[in-house]
């Protein structure tokens, strides 16, 4: 479906578009960018949209979860709408403030760090399989993509942390980098085991390889790890009970202290984009991505539209996740550093690395349902 | 067409991102020129159509070792000064090893075994061929044994770096989280009972 709208768009706006204007020399390259751009732009504005209404959705769910009401006053056009205008407003005023550089910091770096924690969120979006055929670029190697550019999420808070020259936004980038490294360890050994299960490393492939029915999808073979990727995920994105980066209470905010406005607003759009990131690839990895979980269910499967795969399972899927880093928020206190440390090396590496002998087992073995 | 001005681009910030590491003096800006140049090459070697080993170079150089670099630069304090006054002094042993250096890359275009003539023409492969499973079957049938001893070398570097950082006795001072969790009320409360007092006078 979204590969139709993409062929019509070609079609019958950027050819004719393309024809009347680019000269002929150009016109196969410039069709090609184009096209690219226009589905950069159709995965970048839901993206952000979705960035900015999470920010209420996280507020209306921590309030009632504490029973609190949370944001209910702006709306649009003097209607309140349980207070839905509240991220635009925000937005807005963000967008309004001064960004404030501090007199002893390295220009440079302390405007070019936001960009940097923000692009590497983004730009893992490209290999995202959005159904069978919709995805920006089908590369074999995209898990391997997604590993290298999770990866570099880290820069932005190191540089933000020494460029602002202030102790606390530096104690706060040495925290957050020392704990991105160490899960990200835990993290690339369990994707490992998905891509020892899947045999592939392609992310359309392994969606292929869980088809059946939702009992084949890897969060069965690779229950452990899949519990492992996922607050590994949390732990990587600096999010509450692991936000010791942040710690309000020791450290002011960490890393962006001295971040006002839109520059600060940016460290906060990666954070939120990291998290959709997350909880996309841990449908993706575990619970078969775009497949629907009643395929081979004997008397819902023959339902025509329950039954159909497609970016709407996603999209449910990833809600789930993005749901429980909400949900973990108002739960769990925050964690001590040194416990962080040790959960990520002691607890989290030995299982990954116990299971990746354990599937390598399973898949020689071909034990069915999933590896026949 | 368009490749070609994609690899120029890349090429050029590849040489100048390399003479900026060498000809900055910030430290830090150095070390995040050598981030951008890992970027530059990875992005040619995408390019030669290596995904694989691009790739790996961001995860591992990029991702990883330049992160613990950067870490180390910006917490020792280098006071700059010091570095730049024996400039004059080994300038004479640094151009004999630069001329050095030029004359044995240079020879890589004239030696026999470098010559164009003794290579094969590189063909494009099909694109349908799965760089990283081909790598994969290489390095695990034909080069299993450099692979083996190549794994065996870095353990036994990760066991020399713990052991000569580890501390035991005396200033050790870690906790043991089993009986921090274990540990109960009686442990740390004490509940005293006491009558109400009142404030005599």
């Amino acid at each position: 479906m979204l590969s139709d709208i993409f062929q019509w768009i070609q079609g019958s706006i950027l050819s004719p578009l393309v024809n009347l204007v680019v000269p002929e020399l150009f016109q196969d390259e410039a069709l090609l960018l184009l096209g690219i751009l226009v589905k950069i732009v159709a995965i970048l504005i839901p993206l952000l949209l979705s960035v900015a209404y999470i920010t209420y959705a996280e507020r209306k769910i921590i309030g009632y979860m504490q029973c609190r009401i949370g944001p209910n006053r702006v709306g649009f056009f003097g209607y309140k709408l349980l207070g839905l205008g509240q991220p635009i407003a925000d937005a807005f005023k963000l967008i309004f403030k001064e960004i404030i550089i501090p007199s002893g910091a390295n220009k440079t770096l302390f405007i070019i760090a936001p960009v940097l924690s923000f692009a590497p969120s983004i730009a893992a979006w490209a290999v995202i399989p959005f159904d069978d055929v919709s995805v920006l670029a089908d590369i074999n190697a995209g898990l391997l993509y997604i590993l290298a550019l999770t990866s570099l999420a880290v820069y932005g808070v190191i540089i933000a942390g020494w460029a602002s020259n202030s102790k606390y936004a530096f104690l706060g980038a040495i925290r957050s980098a020392a704990q991105i490294i160490s899960y990200e360890i835990a993290m690339g050994f369990a994707l490992v085991c998905v891509l020892i299960a899947a045999g592939s490393l392609n992310l359309g492939e392994i969606i292929e390889a869980q088809s059946g029915s939702f009992l084949h999808w890897f969060w069965i073979p690779l229950f452990p790890v899949f519990l492992v990727y996922f607050i590994s995920g949390v732990a990587e994105t600096n999010r509450a009970p692991f936000d010791v980066a942040e710690g309000e209470s020791e450290i002011v905010a960490g890393f962006h202290v001295e971040y006002g406005g839109m520059a600060f607003s940016i460290f906060f759009m990666a954070e939120y984009a990291n998290m959709i990131m997350i909880s996309v690839l841990t449908s993706i990895f575990f619970l078969g991505g775009w497949l629907s979980p009643l395929q081979g269910v004997p008397l819902l499967g023959s339902i025509p539209f329950l039954s159909d795969h497609g970016l709407i399972w996603l999209l449910m899927k990833t809600s789930l996740f993005l749901f429980c880093f909400l949900w973990f928020r108002a739960t769990f206190p925050r964690y001590r550093y040194d416990q962080i440390m040790r959960l990520g090396w002691k607890v989290f590496l030995p299982i990954t690395i116990v299971w990746i002998v354990i599937i390598s087992i399973m898949v020689v073995a071909e034990i069915p349902p999933w590896f026949n | 067409m368009i490749t070609q001005y994609i690899f120029y681009f890349f090429a050029a910030l590849l040489i100048i991102a390399a003479g900026m590491v060498v000809t900055v003096r910030n430290p830090v800006h150095a070390a995040l020129f050598l981030v951008l140049a890992f970027f530059s090459t990875s992005a040619v070697w995408l390019m030669l159509e290596a995904e694989f080993l691009a790739i790996v170079l961001i995860l591992v150089y990029v991702g990883a070792v330049m992160v613990l670099f950067l870490f180390v630069v910006m917490m020792l304090d280098i006071n700059l000064v010091p570095m730049r006054e024996g400039f004059a002094r080994f300038l004479p042993v640094g151009i004999i090893i630069a001329l050095l250096m030029a004359i044995a890359m240079g020879s890589v275009f004239t030696a026999i075994y470098f010559n164009g003539a003794h290579l094969d023409v590189v063909t494009p492969t099909a694109t349908d061929v799965n760089n990283s499973r081909e790598l994969g079957k290489l390095l695990f049938t034909e080069y299993l044994y450099p692979f083996e001893i190549a794994g065996a070398i870095l353990l036994v570097a990760i066991v020399a770096a713990i052991s000569l950082t580890l501390r035991t006795g005396r200033s050790k001072k870690t906790q043991d989280p089993s009986a921090q969790v274990s540990v109960k009320r009686a442990d740390r409360v004490r509940m005293v009972k006491m009558k109400s007092e009142k404030k005599s006078g």
